[in-house]
């Protein structure tokens, strides 16, 4: 791939990639990812 | 003084590795009490392989999360942790696994430890179709299996957590069960699979480097797809290169750096860069560095 196309794409990507992280937290993953990483996860650990 | 300097220079991967690895799981007070960080930032991915349910941890780990997110209830598809893994692979790739993932760090180590070195090896027989597996885990165990094996309220397990990561093992695991007694109580099966996914890794980083990185890791497998895309990639001039080999001899990752540079099995140690003489190799960020210079 030539040093350009790759750029753009890369700038695409970087774009595409904080509207996915905004619209993500405004429909509450954020949520989701906190309240699993604050809780002992039982089956990471061998457990659940 | 200026040898100093040098060593530094030439540990400056490890020193950036411990230092991140601590930065990032320095909740002391977990281990002292075997609890886990129940703080704001736990809302954040961390770039590399880091279990949230290890004591020190500061942040989430982006595949825990990633299966948290898709076995919702809630959710068929994560934006906030897609959204991150592009970001940072768009940005440095598997530079990651190089420099800042934990786990990564962990089996370098082992790889230092002197025992079967005359058996030490870059790659495991079968080594061109074993890397490929790390493709079938990503898919099967992070996404369809936590998408679509629910349980009757809709929810699905994170199936790589729970029946392959030996990292969750190793920092989170084997460190909650020796210090909390209720959760000692509670080991069965499940606990011994782990354990003995996690004594083969260990062993098998003795003798082999990464192998855990090479054949098994999820998030090396998205990273890995970034690599010829990044911000940060490796370049070769063709002028200086003379396809000596030296660099694939330096590289554990066992690449032929001289005709793909920015493979998706390169984790950016730099191995290839100090090993070639005529300095045929370098970085996008030393390159735009020298622009700017002149």
């Amino acid at each position: 791939m030539s040093r350009r196309k790759a750029a753009v794409l890369r700038s695409l990507l970087l774009v595409a990639a904080a509207a996915f992280i905004i619209f993500g937290a405004s429909r509450g993953e954020v949520d989701t990812v906190f309240t699993k990483a604050v809780n002992i996860c039982l089956e990471c650990i061998g457990i659940g | 003084m200026a040898e100093f300097l040098q060593k530094i220079r030439n540990r400056m991967r490890l020193i950036v590795q411990v230092g991140f690895t601590a930065l990032t799981n320095g909740y002391v007070l977990g281990f002292i009490k075997g609890k886990i960080y129940k703080g704001p930032t736990k809302a954040l991915c961390v770039p590399g392989l880091n279990c949230y349910s290890c004591p020190g941890a500061l942040g989430a780990c982006p595949i825990g999360s990633l299966q948290a997110v898709l076995g919702s209830r809630n959710y068929r598809f994560s934006f906030y942790i897609i959204g991150f893994l592009i970001f940072i692979g768009s940005l440095i790739g598997r530079f990651v696994c190089g420099w800042l993932c934990p786990f990564g760090l962990i089996q370098d180590l082992l790889y230092k430890i002197p025992f079967f070195r005359n058996r030490k090896r870059k790659n495991l027989p079968g080594h061109k179709w074993l890397v490929w597996l790390k493709y079938v885990i990503l898919v099967v165990f992070v996404i369809l299996m936590p998408m679509f094996y629910v349980d009757i309220i809709g929810q699905g397990s994170p199936w790589f957590c729970q029946f392959i990561c030996p990292s969750g093992t190793l920092t989170a695991g084997i460190p909650l069960v020796l210090l909390n007694e209720d959760l000692r109580g509670a080991i069965g099966f499940l606990f011994a699979w782990k354990a003995a996914i996690l004594a083969a890794v260990v062993l098998l980083s003795i003798m082999v480097y990464r192998p855990f990185c090479k054949y098994l890791c999820p998030l090396g497998a998205i990273y890995g797809l970034f690599n010829p895309i990044a911000l940060y990639r490796y370049q070769v001039d063709e002028t200086k290169c003379n396809r000596c080999g030296s660099c694939q001899r330096a590289c554990k990752m066992d690449i032929r750096v001289w005709e793909t540079p920015n493979s998706r099995e390169c984790i950016r140690c730099g191995d290839c860069i100090k090993s070639c003489k005529r300095g045929a190799i370098c970085t996008t960020m030393k390159k735009n560095k020298e622009k700017e210079q002149e």
